[in-house]
């Protein structure tokens, strides 16, 4: 267990992840998660479609950057081409601010924390995901970490906003984030089979009901969480 | 006895000095039967189904050239009923739109009955300045019935560049059925329009999402409980989408509070 690693996928890194519930938010405004079950289920659909969609553009990112670096090079061109697949595959405009949003904090961080010539080369505003798999390169990880890590990321960031907004119990939250220990996993296995494919074949699974609550979220009177 | 169909059609779409489009190729191939109609936007082609299905085991493949300039119209007869068989049936689109050209692909509806193992996938590349009109329905079983697994892919690009990469994979209620995913709905579509002119506003209602793509495209996507309701949903919001509006003119009365899903 390498403790850079466990420093990019702790929560408490100082990347503005905190305000951000990944749909949760909306979903119980409409009344679709009242309970640790409905939260649940609610993950095992993040999961298996933004996650996964995440997790492949981060051991991407991951493994461009450790091929990069090993050229010796700075690919700011690489990392646009890299970035338009994140976009191709992200249909909701708040969606997308919301992880650009999430990326500019994450890249300032880890700019600061892992200095790397990937990190250097990236766009400011790059997507999320993109910028999870460069900050993991940077700290010594493989795309399988760098899936691994946002596919973690993609559950235990709205069991914490249910938390919050819910006032669950976070034991049996924590005991439903453990039964999903093994499908977090299998995402992360099969992003990462596809880091060194063609970034056009990377997964595009989508969950139309969470582009609808991104866009209604974005425009709701009263919100705690930015998405 | 079992039945497997290797088919291959294609349709090629030119436009003549006269601005007529015409199609030097219309090659049906097994159960894909093509037949020209009269034109509705250019020329029109309507897939007829020549056998049931598409049933496992099948391998489908539809290849459509529209040239410079040129503008094709793709109908088809009747719904697609995708059956159970021997291992996955799988049905291929590939399209090329070249520069000025428009492509209008609006199937009947896709069921995808109990048992099934269907994988859709469309390949669609614009040139300089097409245009595209990509309509898609997908029903989750016949009546009262548990849908059987289905995937779609959808890959669309503008001189290489993707506009838009999106999967819809029935493979596992679990997650289907999730209130992140698809929730209770029985019927799920989308329309993809890609040209200039469209709206860069998002909107949304009951069961629907009208989303301007970082691209020069809207994508409206829809859920619905049944066919007809999710037919209703994907007018109003393409309706929306071919809007384009002045800047600033975003009211709040456009969203409405409540959305039931």
């Amino acid at each position: 267990m390498d403790t850079a690693l466990l420093l990019l996928a702790d929560s408490r890194l100082p990347a503005g992840g905190h305000a951000h519930s990944g749909g949760l938010e909306p979903a119980v405004s409409a009344g679709a998660v009242r309970d640790v079950a409905g939260l649940a289920a609610f993950l095992r659909g993040r999961l298996a479609t933004s996650g996964l969609v995440a997790a492949s553009l981060a051991a991407a990112a991951c493994a461009h950057a450790a091929r990069d670096e090993a050229d010796g090079g700075a690919d700011g061109a690489g990392w646009v081409v890299l970035d338009a697949e994140a976009d191709a595959r992200t249909p909701s405009p708040a969606q997308r601010a919301a992880s650009r949003a999430q990326g500019r904090s994450l890249l300032r961080a880890a700019r600061s924390t892992w200095p790397h010539p990937a990190l250097a080369a990236l766009p400011g505003d790059a997507h999320h995901p993109v910028v999870l798999g460069a900050a993991t390169a940077a700290a010594r990880g493989t795309p399988r970490d760098a899936a691994s890590i946002t596919a973690y990321g993609a559950v235990t960031g709205p069991a914490s906003a249910a938390v919050r907004l819910l006032g669950l119990d976070p034991l049996s939250v924590h005991r439903a984030l453990a039964d999903l220990a093994r499908a977090v996993d299998a995402v992360a296995d099969e992003a990462a089979a596809h880091a060194t494919g063609p970034w056009r074949d990377l997964p595009a699974a989508s969950a139309p009901v969470l582009d609808l609550y991104a866009e209604l979220h974005i425009r709701a009177d009263l919100r705690l969480f930015e998405s | 006895m079992t039945r497997r169909y290797t088919a291959r059609a294609a349709v090629t779409a030119t436009c003549g000095a006269d601005g007529r489009t015409r199609l030097p190729r219309l090659r049906s191939d097994g159960p894909l039967a093509l037949r020209e109609t009269a034109p509705l936007d250019g020329a029109t082609v309507y897939l007829v189904g020549a056998a049931a299905g598409p049933l496992g085991g099948d391998d489908l493949e539809l290849e459509l050239l529209v040239e410079a300039g040129a503008r094709l119209t793709v109908r088809s007869a009747a719904t697609t009923l995708a059956l159970p068989g021997d291992g996955a049936s799988r049905m291929t689109v590939r399209a090329e739109v070249g520069p000025g050209a428009h492509l209008d692909f609006a199937p009947e509806p896709t069921v995808a009955a109990a048992g099934c193992h269907h994988r859709a996938a469309a390949d669609i590349a614009l040139r300089g300045g097409a245009t595209l009109r990509w309509y898609e329905e997908l029903v989750l079983g016949r009546h009262r019935e548990q849908p059987g697994r289905h995937t779609s892919r959808f890959d669309v690009t503008i001189d290489g560049v993707p506009l838009l990469r999106h999967e819809l994979r029935l493979d596992d209620p679990a997650v289907y059925g999730s209130r992140a995913v698809l929730g209770d709905a029985r019927a799920a579509g989308s329309v993809l329009l890609a040209g200039p002119g469209l709206t860069r506003e998002p909107h949304t209602a009951d069961g629907l999402a009208v989303l301007p793509l970082a691209g020069p495209g809207v994508l409206v996507t829809a859920l619905a409980a049944d066919s007809a309701t999710l037919r209703r949903r994907l007018a109003r919001g393409e309706e929306l989408a071919s809007r384009p509006e002045p800047a600033g003119s975003v009211g709040p009365g456009r969203y409405d509070a409540r959305v039931t899903l």
